[in-house]
C-alpha cells in the first residue's frame, strides 16, 4: 500500500521513570513518560510531534538519539534494530540521528569557538581528514547563513537565532540522515522563528534530511511538517497527514487542541472546545484512555479500556474507541476521495 | 590588536578575500581583566617576589641561616640583623628567606597532589553518579569527619618526618574538599545541553569529562587551587609549629614560630617576622585567587 521507504520505525516504545522506590528498591511510583508508542517516519518527510508540556514528546526524541534508554519497545532505524545493539555498537549510529536542541544558550559549549564546536564532531567521527575540516566548517557555516569569519568567536558573542544556526550546523557536520528537532524555535523570537524554520526547510532539501519535529506550537508544526502525530500523557492519540489532521481531526483531544488555535477569519467563527480540569499526573496513570477524565465524549467504557492506535483509512491513525461512528463517516468520505 | 590573517575564500559566490578574525588568546583576555584588579595585581606581585626569593634565596642570604653564633643570640632588629636573631643566634631574616622555598614548595606540591586525586575522584563520582558516587563520597565524608590537622598529624606519624611526607599528609587531608567541589561543579555542568550534544555527537565519556565539562569548571578549580595553596602554606606552618614538618636545622616559618613560642612576651620580634611572612604569603595567594575567579569567567568579559 505504501511505496514510501520507512527510515525509522518505533514499535511499542515505552519509557518509565521510577519516581519513588520502597525501602527494598521496589518501585512504588512510576512516571510513564512514554507509554507504548508506535509510529513510522518515512524517508525525506518531516514528521511533527505535538502535545502539551510533559506529554513525553521530548523523551521520545531523547530515546532516538540514545540519551535515554527505552524501558521497552523497539527503535528500528533503516532496518537495524537499534534497541537490540550493545552500547558500543549503538554509538556507531549516533552520527546517523542527530538532535537540535531547544535552548540555544545551553546547547553550545561556552569555552569552545563556534568553529571548534562544528569541527569537533567531524574529527571524532573521522568523517574527513584533518586538512579538509576547515573547508567543511566554512561550508557548513555558509549553509546555515553565518559568515565564516565569525568562526573564531565564542557562543556568547552571538544572538539566540545565530546560536541556533550554529547548533544546526553542528548537527549537520556528521552527515546525519535523521534530525530530531526538539522544539528548535520555541526559545526564539517570533521573527527569528520564521527564519530558522525556513532554514530548516531549505536544508531538508539540500541535504536530503528527514525530520522528527517536536513542538508545542501548532502553527510551527503546520508550517514544516508533512505528517503530524498528537501526543497526550505519553500516548500517541492521532497520526495523520498534516492537512488531513488539521482539517478533519478525529480524536476528541486533537479536536480540542485545534479549536484552541486563534482564527483571524471573523466570518468563520470556530467553536472553541473548552476542556474541564487539568492534565492528570503521568505518575501511576489509570488503565483506561488517558484522556477519559477530560474528554467531552467519554463514557464509562473509556476509563476501563485503553484504545489502541488504529488505521482508520489512508494512513489516518486514531486512538479512540468512542468516535467509531465519526470514523465510519470519515472513512466513507476518504474512500470516495480515493476513487 | 589581534593579528589578522587574510585568506582567499574558496567557492564561486564569494570572490573577495575574507578577513578571518584571529581568536583573541584566552590568556590575553584573562590578563586584561586581571590587570584592572589592583588587589589581585598586588597578590601576583608578591607571589612573583616570593617565587624569586624561593629560587635564589639561599644564595643571597646575608648570614648562614643555620649557623649558631651564641654571642649574637637574642638581638633585636638592627642594621646588622634586620629581623634580629633567635635564641641560638641565627639571623632571622636569612632563615625567613630560606624558609620561603619550603613553604611555597610544600604548598604548591600538596595542592597539585590533592587536586590531581580530587579531580579524578570528583569527576568519576559526579559524572557517573549512582553507586560509584555513593562509595567515593562516603569515603570523602569519613575523611572530612576527622579534624584535618589531626589527620595530617596521624599521617605524619605513620609516614615519618620530612618534607615529602608533609606534602603527602597535607595533600591527602585536602582531597575531600577538591573532590566535593569538582563533583558539585560537574553535577551542575553535566546537565547542560552541550554535554548532551557531545554525547549525541559520539564523544566518549572520558572526552566529555575532559573536553566539555572540565574546561567549564576549570575556573572554580583554579580559584580553589590558588586559595588552596594558602591553606596548604598554613598547614605546613602548623605542622612545623608542632615540630612535625622539616627536620632541624632546616629553616621553615612554622617551625621558627614553634621553637620560640615560649619567648613571645620577652622577644616578640622572633615570632612577628615569621608570622608576617606566613600572613603575607597567604594573603597574596588569596588576593590573586579572587582576582583569577573574576578573570576566568568568560561571561564577565566585555
Amino acid at each position: 500500500m505504501d511505496k514510501r521507504e520507512v527510515l525509522l520505525e518505533v514499535q511499542n516504545l515505552s519509557k518509565f521513570f521510577t519516581v519513588n522506590t520502597s525501602f527494598f528498591g521496589r518501585p512504588i511510583d512510576v512516571l510513564k513518560a512514554v507509554d507504548n508508542v508506535s509510529f513510522k517516519i518515512y524517508k525525506g518527510e518531516a514528521f511533527g510531534l505535538v502535545g502539551e508540556s510533559g506529554c513525553g514528546k521530548s523523551t521520545i526524541g531523547k530515546m532516538l538519539v540514545n540519551l535515554y534508554t527505552p524501558t521497552s519497545g523497539k527503535i528500528i532505524y533503516d532496518g537495524v534494530e537499534l534497541t537490540a545493539l550493545k552500547q558500543k555498537e549503538r554509538r556507531k549510529y549516533c552520527k546517523e540521528i542527530q538532535l537540535i536542541f531547544q535552548d540555544p544558550y545551553a546547547s553550545l559549549n561556552p569555552k569552545m569557538t563556534i568553529g571548534d564546536i562544528i569541527a569537533e564532531p567531524i574529527l571524532i567521527n573521522k568523517i574527513l581528514p584533518k586538512n579538509e575540516v576547515e573547508k567543511r566548517v566554512n561550508y557548513l557555516l555558509d549553509c546555515v547563513g553565518l559568515a565564516n569569519h565569525q568562526r573564531n568567536r565564542y557562543p556568547h558573542e552571538f544572538s539566540g537565532g545565530q546560536r541556533q544556526r550554529v547548533g544546526i550546523a553542528r548537527a549537520l557536520a556528521v552527515n546525519p540522515k535523521l534530525i530530531v528537532c526538539d522544539e528548535p524555535v520555541s526559545a526564539l523570537d517570533v521573527s527569528i522563528q520564521a527564519q530558522v524554520l525556513n532554514l530548516l526547510d531549505d536544508l531538508k532539501d539540500e541535504f536530503g534530511l528527514t525530520y522528527l519535529f517536536i513542538a508545542h506550537g501548532l502553527n510551527v508544526v503546520k508550517h514544516i511538517s508533512d505528517r503530524v502525530g498528537v501526543m497526550y500523557l505519553g500516548k500517541l492519540m492521532e497520526v495523520a497527514d498534516k492537512n488531513e489532521l488539521y482539517n478533519h481531526p478525529l480524536n476528541p483531544y486533537t479536536q480540542a487542541l485545534l479549536s484552541a488555535i486563534p482564527s483571524v477569519d471573523i466570518t468563520h467563527k470556530k467553536e472553541r472546545i473548552i476542556l474541564k480540569g487539568d492534565v492528570p499526573t503521568p505518575i501511576n496513570p489509570p488503565d483506561g484512555c488517558r484522556f477519559a477524565s477530560r474528554c467531552f465524549r467519554a463514557n464509562d467504557k473509556c476509563t476501563e479500556h485503553c484504545p489502541e492506535l488504529k488505521d482508520i483509512a489512508n494512513g489516518h491513525f486514531v486512538a479512540c474507541d468512542f468516535c467509531g461512528e465519526i470514523n465510519t463517516e470519515r472513512r466513507i468520505i476518504l474512500e470516495n476521495k480515493q476513487t | 590588536m589581534a593579528k589578522k590573517k587574510v585568506l582567499a575564500a574558496e567557492g564561486a559566490d564569494i570572490q573577495e578575500a575574507v578577513v578571518i578574525e584571529k581568536p583573541e588568546s584566552r590568556f590575553k583576555a584573562m590578563w586584561d581583566t586581571l590587570k584592572k584588579n589592583k588587589a589581585a595585581l598586588f597578590g601576583l606581585f608578591v607571589i612573583i617576589i616570593l617565587v624569586i626569593i624561593a629560587i635564589i634565596g639561599p644564595y643571597i642570604t646575608p648570614y648562614n641561616p643555620n649557623k649558631q653564633i651564641m654571642n649574637d643570640a637574642f638581638q633585636g632588629p638592627s642594621a646588622n640583623h634586620w629581623f634580629g636573631t633567635d635564641n641560638l643566634g641565627r639571623d632571622i631574616f636569612s632563615r625567613i628567606i630560606v624558609g620561603t622555598r619550603v613553604s611555597l614548595f610544600v604548598g604548591v606540591a600538596a595542592v597539585a597532589f590533592s587536586l590531581l586525586i580530587g579531580t579524578v575522584l570528583g569527576s568519576i563520582a559526579g559524572y557517573f553518579g549512582g553507586k560509584i558516587d555513593a562509595v567515593i563520597m562516603r569515603i570523602m565524608d569519613i575523611m572530612l569527619s576527622i579534624p584535618s590537622i589531626l589527620l595530617a598529624i596521624t599521617l605524619m606519624a605513620a609516614l615519618g618526618k620530612g618534607i615529602d611526607k608533609a606534602i603527602i599528609a597535607i595533600g591527602v587531608v585536602s582531597i575531600p574538599e577538591y573532590a566535593r567541589i569538582i563533583r558539585s561543579s560537574i553535577l551542575s555542568t553535566k546537565e547542560n545541553d552541550y554535554v548532551a550534544a557531545a554525547k549525541v555527537l559520539g564523544n566518549s565519556d572520558g572526552r566529555i569529562i575532559f573536553h566539555h565539562i572540565i574546561p567549564n569548571v576549570v575556573s572554580s578549580i583554579v580559584v580553589r587551587a590558588t586559595l588552596g595553596i594558602s591553606t596548604a602554606i598554613l598547614d605546613t606552618a602548623a605542622l612545623g609549629f608542632l615540630g612535625l614538618g622539616v627536620q632541624p636545622p632546616t629553616a621553615e616559618w612554622g617551625d621558627m614560630l614553634g621553637r620560640v613560642r615560649s619567648m613571645v612576651l620577652v622577644h616578640p620580634y622572633m615570632l612577628i617576622f615569621p608570622g608576617l611572612a606566613i600572613t603575607l604569603a597567604v594573603l597574596a595567594f588569596n588576593l590573586f585567587g579572587d582576582g583569577l575567579r573574576d578573570a576566568l569567567d568568560p561571561k564577565s568579559r566585555s
